[in-house]
């Protein structure tokens, strides 16, 4: 009597955490129609809605259905919040044992199962980032964003309009695109004035929004007139700025403007349009990887997206078109 | 640079104290009653996270922070039923059903963030409130006099909680039913009733814990939120000795060694930022091996009760 109890108390649980777990997988759009479906899957790290990394991609893959004409034409998948790497590598492997022609590792900490997963499918392309090493493997794409260009441009930009003259920057772990972002953003602040003091925090985590949002106020308690920082846990960064209601908001990875539509002076996107087309288009001319993809601002990969509801003087709108002028010819190296 | 040892830095260290506490104290003190009384709830976080979004929910739509509150409490006392019903009523393993409810939460908060939301937005929560007189003391005013309803009610749920465990009835058979059930029943305490009780409220203050993230702190929701708090929570109830003075100390110290981090790497202090962040938990394992806390652990922690068989 007593092991039966325990017995249904288990599976009542087991039933209710696997129906609403928190790693969603969803379908898109059901494929319809005679013709084969291009289909293309993808793992994220965060969720498709997380206002920076992993919605970047998602919201280039929908564009790219739209643009082949919907559902019927591109079948996507995705499974999200998978910050567990072996649970992502067997996503990774249930993808392309379905038969999905692209499978996508959205995220740097997918490396070793790519390289695990893809020579056992050499039919499939599979894409992963952000990196630029394919592991000599010819159905691998690695794709990676050069987000020190976009930093270095929000960092002019907020070495010219912070208020205070003191800058602060929160970062979740000091690797990958984080990183060079947020050296490109120091490189920018020193470009217009070496001497500015930007101090800067790192919370050891990509996903804690309450550590994030007493970074930010730490930042704004010393004296910080300008924020920007990396990472779906940035949105606590935001959110303090927002509360401060002065200090300014320098976004990356996706437009951040609608958080703080008054603050938010620009965002660098990440468009994975151009590449996702580039291997769409590459595969069906047979080519199933070995390059790596980098986003700049040269190829349109990288956009600087001013908001606007905050109006930038002309004279600093100017300087920082020149920043984006000089990167794109290379007149400018965005990192030190 | 501001100097470190400025009274303007220490009094940012503390005022970040205070709010990184918060949270923690909310759950803590509720998972001090729940475990005084026999249960184990694992489920602290998925609670905060449900409990944080619904909070969230109602002040995206009516702009009320108090519905929020509300919302948030009684998504904690739905909760709370659940993991009583299960531990309880149907005498299933805690440890499993506190696992399961905060898979539920975790996976129930990102599923209705997505439906109902969509994407990450901001809300006014709870604003400062400046006590009269007390607010305008030097130094220590700001720190502890200026802060939202929220914080003020985590810091007053110490002593309330304190007395109820220690000066009356419900505390002592709240204790009684987690050192011994079948003692408890035999003087005609009803020991599922105390336990649905004490893991209610405990839900219950689990849920305010997710508000004063969600409404408080953060103001906005994201998919885990509260990035493991709920189990920080509950290793602060051992820390604490389920005491709430201990468990005021844990949380503080927890969230002064975090705040001091934070301010360290402000400040350009030259220590490298894994070394920061490793210092809240550091020190957290530092304590727990030095003051040792085993001897006061309910004796009936984690154990089923079957009337009549123990």
């Amino acid at each position: 009597m007593k092991l039966t109890r325990i017995l249904m108390a288990f599976v009542l649980f087991a039933l209710i955490g696997a129906t609403a777990f928190a790693t969603g997988t969803k379908e898109a759009a059901p494929a319809t129609g005679a013709a084969k479906p291009l289909r293309i899957a993808v793992v994220m790290p965060s969720s498709t809605t997380d206002m920076a990394f992993s919605q970047s991609m998602w919201q280039a893959l929908q564009i790219i259905q739209k643009e082949m004409g919907g559902a019927s034409a591109l079948e996507l998948k995705y499974s999200e919040n998978m910050f567990i790497v072996p649970d992502a590598a067997a996503a990774l492997r249930d993808y392309a044992s379905q038969g999905f022609d692209i499978v996508i590792g959205h995220g740097s900490q997918y490396g070793s199962s790519i390289r695990e997963v893809a020579p056992d499918f050499p039919e499939t392309v599979f894409a992963w980032g952000t990196d630029v090493n394919n592991f000599g493997l010819k159905n691998v794409y690695a794709y990676t964003a050069a987000a020190e260009q976009g930093g270095y441009v929000n960092g002019v930009l907020a070495a010219l309009l912070t208020k205070t003259g003191r800058i602060g920057v929160t970062g979740p772990v000091e690797v990958g695109d984080a990183k060079t972002y947020i050296d490109g953003f120091v490189n920018g602040v020193a470009s217009v004035n070496k001497s500015m003091p930007i101090s800067k925090t790192w919370t050891g985590s990509f996903s804690d929004v309450a550590l994030m949002t007493a970074a930010a106020k730490t930042h704004i308690a010393n004296g910080a007139g300008a924020l920007t920082g990396s990472s779906q846990s940035v949105v606590g960064s935001i959110g303090a700025a927002k509360e401060a209601g002065n200090v300014l908001w320098f976004g990356t990875q996706a437009d951040q403007a609608s958080l703080a539509p008054n603050l938010t002076v620009a965002s660098q996107v990440y468009d994975w349009t151009g590449m996702l087309r580039d291997i769409i288009a590459n595969r069906k001319a047979g080519k199933l990887g070995g390059d790596a993809y980098i986003l700049t601002i040269a190829n349109g990969g990288l956009k600087i997206a001013f908001n606007p509801g905050f109006s930038i003087p002309a004279d600093v709108k100017a300087k920082a078109d020149a920043a984006i002028t000089g990167i794109k010819n290379g007149t400018i190296k965005a990192l030190p | 640079m501001m100097n470190v040892f400025s009274f303007d830095v220490l009094s940012g260290v503390l005022r970040t104290m205070i709010a990184l506490s918060t949270p923690f104290l909310y759950a803590a003190l509720g998972e001090t009653f729940s475990q005084l009384s026999g249960v184990v709830n694992l489920g602290v976080d998925g609670i905060m996270l449900l409990a944080g979004f619904f909070a969230f929910y109602a002040v995206f739509l009516t702009g009320n922070v108090w519905l929020g509150l509300l919302a948030a409490m009684i998504v904690g006392l739905i909760m709370g039923l659940i993991m009583s019903l299960v531990s309880v009523t149907l005498k299933a393993q805690q440890g499993i059903s506190g696992i399961g409810l905060q898979m539920f939460g975790l996976g129930m908060s990102s599923l209705l963030f997505k439906v109902l939301v969509g994407t990450v937005k901001t809300v006014s929560g709870f604003a400062p409130v400046k006590i009269p007189l007390l607010g305008d003391i030097p130094f220590l005013g700001p720190i502890l006099f200026n802060n939202n309803v929220l914080v003020y009610g985590g810091f007053l749920l110490v002593p309330i909680s304190w007395w109820i465990l220690e000066k009356t009835t419900l505390g002592l058979k709240i204790k009684a039913v987690g050192q011994n059930p079948a003692a408890a029943d035999s003087v005609g305490i009803n020991v599922n009733r105390i336990r649905y009780f004490s893991v209610c409220l405990g839900a219950v203050l689990a849920g305010v814990a997710g508000a004063s993230l969600s409404i408080s702190i953060a103001n906005l929701f994201q998919d885990n939120l509260t990035a493991g708090q709920g189990f920080i929570a509950v290793a602060l109830v051992y820390f604490g000795g389920w005491s709430p003075v201990g468990v005021l100390g844990g949380a503080l110290l927890f969230s002064l060694a975090n705040s001091a981090q934070l301010w360290l790497q402000v400040l350009g202090i030259n220590v490298p930022a894994s070394l920061a962040v490793m210092l809240p938990y550091l020190l957290t394992i530092v304590v727990l091996t030095v003051a040792v806390n085993r001897g006061k652990q309910p004796a009936a922690l984690n154990k089923q009760f079957f009337r009549g068989e123990n």
